[in-house]
């Protein structure tokens, strides 16, 4: 379930994870942010592309994703708590 | 994961400064390294390579060179049978040229023949005719509508509609946070400038080098150096159309990499020399090849603008930023982006970049990619912008600097980082605190790297005498043999030199990625650290087993388990022992892909002195202060900050490629392309910071990066300040100083 950011939240509404979008993405989603009910990773993918059609579910899942400030390269089966905020990131290599 | 660090806890390793279990073996020259590699039958191969930096390739006639008696093969891209999967196309055709050369030293074709020298004869047999085309050099120039194309099918990525006509810039990207014109709006003082900075290469010491051997029974193999022998593996063999299990890549020793060696350039060319001759090859680059044909790293072209109230309040940030990419796009310009302007806590920040080809090698990796350009615009205008102020610059910043809490422009707020500290430590620094040479310059200049973690597997394979070895699948580079030893050791309780790192080839331990990013010692470390704790709990069942209790009633440190339940107790030695009896012998595993990589900061702080009448730059002093986490072995965490402190100092002072009109380098080599020797410079003075990321186990950070990028501005605000004007262009060679020196006269 979805809902956008701005909207009152119901009191008796369970918690929904927040997904930061960057300016790029934004560009996609014409939002900044989203509220994703999803137990993990692959199923908060699956829903964003769901609502938004101008985001693709292959390039999000390449990229990077930070929950909750922890940087994860391969986040495919990782946890998203109902408080979580998340964000899409460039994956980084190095030198 | 949750934070995984335990702040309290006391080591008996960890910190120390233990001698290297790969030190006897390097300075006896016992270490076997790329070229060292020698098999029976082995024949050598030699590259063809472009004299155009941009030419159409109409033909490749091999047929005298295959027909000479000593040459047994003959290789261009059309032997590569996986060499246009879209996964490889760029690096196969970097390999070897498919169509066009497209700079100056691109490879187009190889030959193996019975010795080096015929080889390199056999070349002038290849006949190429070529239809050159007029080649393009600076970033600036391949940004402008109307140059010469590269890529004819390349359109820039990047816009919400695609262009409707082909480009040399591959990709367009934007971030941002806040709003930058009403930062600027509320700003009392406003400072921008351009600025450039040149290629610059890693300067490895040891070229390029590999040896295979070609195996119809799919057990072929290459020796090589390099920092990923997985990725190796990988690369060489989609591009030869293998599967994985039939190629076994042997990491040899690596004198040098600095991210140039996270890529490959001889491997799949020196098989199908070996598929064809049925020999095993070996191919070595000469000096000038590896300047002219592997990947140095972006030059770029840069602007920055920062706006402040009087009160030295950061209000916007904006920057500007195009990156070369040489021949294939893939600059590390998306990084240069993020990293720009993250040493500071401001709510206004946009950045644009630009991936650009041009007529020169593709580039690679080189310590922290794309951090140290852009940062050095950053870092240059919040210099200009202190004194301007007339503040400290080391203020300024601690007015300004990123924390825990601060939103970063590529998206998450920061987690707890130790840029304060390490300013506050530059600011307490016997340097800082000292007085400027008279007519000296002296500067300070902050620097981010984000770090990363990535896959990494380890093994423990314990002996029956309770001696173990340590088989991990990360080229040592910076000392992670040492690292990994002291992990283990610390989580099992035994005497270092009771356990023995050693690399595995592909075969003999699991993934791995690459040595590179900072990531060894944290994600190589937290497998060795789950392994070493995995051999732990087999300790205690091992044991629990033999007193006929549980594994809950056993306790272990030390190097000794002792039963709760009763007075036994067991040596290490003693479990291994008996291992046998108890289900064999005890193997632990450790095989993740790690998260948690906590971001490194630092700050340095150079003092210079400039010869008004030539231009040359004497460094007088300098200081690297930055954050580990924890240092795992603090000399070498000392040498990672010294190491990069002189590699930036070099691109900051002297290195360049200098091309002709044409886009031939024309300083392939150490006595032209100069980079610093340690007679030219003080010792770097270090102090380390440690500030634990709290997704490590014990706090670590990765410092294998961050240390490159302050020098730049360090050094170049430094000259500036000595001769009374702006630099924005590096490097500040004598000739570029004088000018400087001359024009504001």
């Amino acid at each position: 379930m979805l809902a956008a950011s701005g909207a009152e939240p119901d009191p008796g509404e369970r918690l929904m994870a927040t997904v930061v979008f960057s300016s790029e993405l934004q560009q996609l989603t014409g939002e900044a942010s989203a509220q994703v009910d999803a137990s993990d990773y692959r199923g908060l993918v699956a829903q964003l592309v769901g609502r938004y059609a101008k985001l693709d579910q292959q390039a999000l899942m390449a990229m990077a994703v930070a929950i909750d400030g922890e940087i994860v390269h391969d986040p495919l089966l990782e946890p998203v708590s109902a408080d979580s905020e998340v964000h899409f990131l460039y994956k980084i290599s190095g030198g | 994961m949750s934070e995984a660090t335990d702040m309290h806890r006391e080591f008996k390793y960890i910190g120390q400064r233990t001698i290297r279990p790969d030190g006897y073996d390097k300075v006896t020259g016992r270490a076997n390294y790329g070229a060292d590699l020698a098999l029976p039958g082995m024949v050598w191969g030699k590259v063809l390579r472009s004299p155009h930096a941009h030419a159409k390739i109409v033909s490749i006639n091999t047929s005298k060179a295959e027909a000479h008696p000593d040459v047994l093969a003959v290789a261009t891209f059309a032997d590569f049978p996986g060499g246009s999967h879209p996964a490889v196309h760029d690096l196969a055709r970097n390999i070897l040229a498919e169509d066009k050369a497209l700079y100056h030293g691109h490879a187009v074709a190889a030959v193996a023949a019975r010795s080096a020298r015929v080889a390199e004869e056999a070349l002038a047999l290849i006949e190429v005719k070529y239809k050159p085309l007029k080649p393009v050099l600076k970033v600036e120039d391949a940004m402008q509508e109307g140059s010469p194309l590269l890529h004819e099918d390349m359109f820039t990525e990047g816009y919400e509609k695609k262009p409707s006509k082909p480009s040399n810039i591959a990709t367009r990207a934007e971030m941002k946070i806040g709003d930058v014109a009403a930062g600027f709006a509320e700003a009392d003082i406003v400072v921008e400038r351009d600025f450039y900075t040149p290629t610059a290469h890693q300067g490895y010491i040891e070229p390029h080098a590999c040896t295979v051997r070609y195996d119809e029974d799919g057990q072929s193999m290459v020796w090589c150096c390099t920092q990923g022998h997985f990725d190796v593996r990988a690369s060489t063999a989609k591009i030869l159309g293998m599967e994985l299990g039939a190629l076994k890549v042997v990491p040899s020793e690596i004198g040098g990499g600095f991210g140039g060696k996270t890529t490959i350039y001889l491997e799949p060319v020196a098989l199908v020399l070996s598929k064809k001759s049925g020999r095993p090859v070996k191919m070595v680059m000469d000096r000038d090849e590896v300047f002219i044909a592997t990947g140095p790293t972006s030059a770029a072209k840069l602007w920055a603008k920062v706006g402040a109230k009087k009160d030295g309040t950061i209000t916007a940030m904006e920057g500007r930023i195009a990156f070369e990419a040489g021949a294939f796009k893939g600059s590390p310009m998306m990084p240069g982006v993020m990293a720009m302007f993250t040493p500071y806590d401001c709510p206004n920040i946009r950045v644009e970049g630009f991936d650009v080809v041009v007529n020169k090698s593709k580039v690679a990796a080189y310590r922290a990619p794309g951090a140290p350009q852009s940062e050095f615009a950053a870092e240059m205008v919040v210099n200009e912008l202190a004194e301007k102020l007339g503040m400290d610059p080391i203020d300024l910043r601690l007015k300004n600097a990123a924390k825990e809490g601060t939103q970063t422009i590529y998206g998450p707020k920061l987690k707890r980082v130790g840029l304060v500290e390490c300013l506050e430590a530059a600011k307490n620094s016997p340097h800082y605190q000292s007085a400027l040479q008279q007519g000296g310059g002296r500067s300070v200049a902050a620097g981010f790297w984000f770090n990363i973690g990535g896959q990494s597997s380890v093994t423990i394979n314990m002996n029956p005498d309770g001696t173990g070895t340590i088989v991990e699948g990360s080229p040592d580079i910076g000392g992670s043999r040492a690292s990994m030893q002291m992990m283990a050791a610390e989580e099992l309780g035994i005497p270092l030199n009771n356990l023995k790192p050693i690399i595995a080839d592909t075969e003999n331990v699991a993934v791995s990625q690459g040595t590179g990013g900072s990531r060894t010692t944290f994600a190589t470390g937290m497998a060795t650290i789950e392994a070493a704790r995995n051999v732990v709990q087999q300790f205690k069942e091992r044991a629990a087993a033999l007193w006929n209790v549980t594994p809950d009633q056993v306790n272990y440190a030390d190097g000794v388990a002792k039963n709760t339940a009763g007075e036994d107790q067991l040596t290490v030695a003693e479990i291994c022992k008996n291992a046998e009896k108890t289900g064999g012998q005890i193997s632990g595993q450790g095989n993740l892909n790690a998260r948690g990589a906590g971001p490194s900061f630092a700050v340095h702080v150079c003092d210079v002195a400039v010869d008004q009448d030539t231009g040359k730059v004497d460094v007088l002093r300098y200081t690297a202060i930055q954050d580990a986490g924890k240092a795992i072995h603090p000399g070498y965490v000392e040498g990672q900050y010294q190491g990069g402190a002189v590699q930036g100092i070099g691109w900051a002072l002297n290195e360049e490629y200098v091309f002709s009109d044409q886009g031939v380098m024309e300083n392939p080599g150490f006595l032209d392309y100069r980079i610093p020797l340690a007679s030219d410079l003080p010792m770097i003075e270090t102090v380390l910071v440690e500030v634990p990321n709290a997704f490590h186990p014990y706090g670590v950070r990765g410092v294998g990066e961050t240390g490159i990028i302050p020098p730049l501005a360090a050094v170049g605000y430094a000259v500036g300040s000595a001769i009374g004007a702006k630099v924005e262009e590096l490097p500040c060679s004598p000739p570029r100083v004088l000018s400087l020196i001359q024009a504001s006269a």
